[in-house]
């Protein structure tokens, strides 16, 4: 991906890591977030991700990459080695999110964390007046085939941290080019408007 | 062939090399084999350390046995580790028989071949040797150093005691220690050999003789642990030998013996049979968290090398746990680590063959570690 076509999401995450410091991003793809970062902030990058083929292309690309499993494999990295851990868009993905969040808790100093929001309005429009399971671009699978098993909202994922007392730091919605900050004032509306939801905790 | 072992390249270690038997040995001869040329800037050195049966003849022709070398898959013009764009060193490691010094050498004192009178060896011992040959070569920092196996270990402890010596480094399917399986392993090929008659304690060598059946009986049980159950029921099941039927006998009637004979008897021909004692009992003392006191951490502690570890899935020699137990460490200690686990019915063997996917993993790794190190050199 080139830095022109790199996602907005990567940008705001890029935004919210200050320079030279040390990042874990669980689920790196093909590396293009962990490149940005490298090159763009000369932050010390490490990547985990199962597919093989993203594997080689993060190598390939010079960046460390670890092979394995998020759900399972989160274990061999030790308390707060990171400054901070990385997690797009895979959390309702797991089978326990809410472990694998303490863990990521656990490894990083702080944690960013990024969900596709099942309260954007055309995904509650596709259920209420159509009565099917919304397709959308940032959810384009449908429900036999998509991996998605926990979908949440921004205000699940706000209430949850509330609940489970973990620290918000700052919450960015995002739709298509623009981002605005979610407070507890703006949730309701916010949660309407926003395809993404980033979260900067702990 | 022992004329054409005179003709291989040979270093002549002087410096004097404790070994942790605690005897000390020097001017002993370190044989090597070069690939490719190394550059002005003395950044494109890549050390290879090779396993258990292999020697320094990693690709082309082996000039004493003139079949191809151990790695021809992986390394020549054009490969992963591409000869026309880096420089290849690999050593016969001391204990071996391919010009190394090792028990079929000649002891000073007796005139007569070592025999069993040489020295107990460590994978430590092999790699401080080596690393004599880097200075020979006047090679202050290799660009990557990589092997297999026995290879890995090597690396591995090369990496622990001379963390300043490589820019990364590539273990592939090797462990930090040996397992009790590992270990058992070996003691059944070592006392395969020792039970052969002809071994006579490992005098065979006076006679000019070699324990043949025991040898190849040691490769067999070698030759079933590199392949996996299922590789090996894809490859053979149970079709049997050029026959249509049982012969109702003892002789080779399924393919899957005429293949285990069939190597094992051709590897005779090429090793020496107190070689593979000394060699295999090197890999079973082999344990780098106990050299520092049952810490696999702090054997990489201050690592600057980049490594990426590479097991394959089907190994059930040295399992991609094991592996992955040395990517944890190494992720402990703060080093930089890649892990890839290939996906293979192939079983251990899978590092010596045509696999595309290591391959790849191996060729993108290396390029991308030149240009950082160049880069890094040029600052």
């Amino acid at each position: 991906m080139k830095n022109s076509k790199m996602k907005k999401e990567f940008k705001v995450i890029a935004e919210l890591l200050p320079n030279n410091t040390r990042v874990l991003d669980v689920g790196c793809g093909d590396g293009s977030l962990m490149n940005l970062l490298k090159v763009n902030k000369n932050i010390e990058v490490r990547g985990l991700e199962l597919d093989q083929d993203n594997v080689q292309k993060c190598i390939m690309k010079g960046l460390p990459v670890i092979q394995g499993n998020a759900e399972t494999e989160l274990h061999q990295f030790p308390n707060q080695s990171f400054d901070y851990v990385v997690l797009s868009q895979t959390l309702q993905a797991f089978y326990d999110p809410e472990k694998v969040l303490k863990e990521l808790l656990r490894i990083g100093k702080s944690v960013i964390v990024s969900i596709p929001n099942f309260g954007y309005w055309k995904v509650r429009i596709k259920l209420l007046l159509f009565g099917e399971m919304p397709v959308t671009k940032t959810l384009p699978n449908t429900w036999y085939n998509t991996p998605n098993l926990h979908m949440c909202t921004i205000k699940d994922l706000f209430n949850f941290c509330y609940e489970k007392k973990i620290k918000i730091n700052k919450v960015i919605g995002v739709n298509n080019n623009k981002t605005s900050l979610i407070k507890r004032g703006n949730l309701e509306i916010k949660n309407l408007f926003s395809k993404l939801g980033i979260f900067l905790i702990g | 062939m022992n004329s054409k072992i005179e003709n291989i390249k040979k270093l002549s270690v002087s410096k004097p090399l404790k070994l942790d038997c605690g005897k000390t040995i020097n001017n002993f001869p370190l044989a090597y084999e070069t690939y490719g040329n190394l550059n002005e800037n003395k950044d494109n050195a890549v050390l290879v350390f090779h396993a258990l049966t292999g020697d320094q003849f990693v690709t082309g022709t082996n000039p004493i046995t003139n079949k191809e070398g151990w790695w021809v898959t992986a390394v020549g013009p054009g490969k992963a580790i591409d000869t026309d764009k880096y420089f290849i060193i690999c050593a016969n490691v001391i204990g071996g028989c391919m010009g190394s010094f090792g028990p079929k050498n000649i002891n000073p004192e007796t005139n007569k071949p070592y025999g069993l009178d040489f020295p107990v060896i460590t994978i430590k011992d092999m790699v401080k040797a080596q690393e004599s040959l880097l200075e020979h070569l006047g090679i202050k920092k290799l660009l990557c150093a990589t092997g297999g196996s026995m290879g890995g270990m090597q690396l591995l402890q090369f990496c622990s005691t001379f963390p300043d010596k490589t820019f990364s480094a590539i273990p592939i399917a090797c462990s930090s220690s040996h397992s009790a399986q590992n270990i058992a392993l070996n003691e059944l090929a070592r006392q395969a050999i020792m039970a052969d008659p002809v071994w006579d304690k490992g005098k065979y060598c006076l006679k000019n003789l070699q324990p043949k059946n025991g040898l190849a009986v040691a490769r067999m049980v070698g030759h079933i642990s590199y392949l996996s159950e299922k590789g090996m029921q894809e490859k053979f099941g149970r079709k049997l030998q050029e026959k249509a039927d049982y012969e109702f006998s003892f002789n080779a009637d399924f393919q899957v013996e005429s293949y285990l004979r069939h190597q094992g008897y051709a590897f005779v021909e090429r090793f020496d049979a107190n070689s593979i004692l000394y060699i295999t009992r090197a890999m079973d003392y082999f344990d780098l968290a106990k050299q520092f006191k049952g810490g696999l951490v702090k054997a990489f502690e201050n690592q600057k090398t980049k490594f990426l570890v590479i097991s394959f899935s089907s190994d059930w020699l040295y399992t991609s746990k094991e592996n992955k137990d040395i990517v944890i460490a190494l992720n402990s200690s703060g080093a930089d680590v890649s892990y890839s686990e290939i996906v293979t019915d192939k079983g251990h063997d899978s590092f010596l063959l045509n696999e595309p996917e290591f391959l790849k993993t191996l060729k993108g790794f290396l390029d991308s570690m030149y240009e950082k190190f160049k880069n890094e050199k040029r600052i």
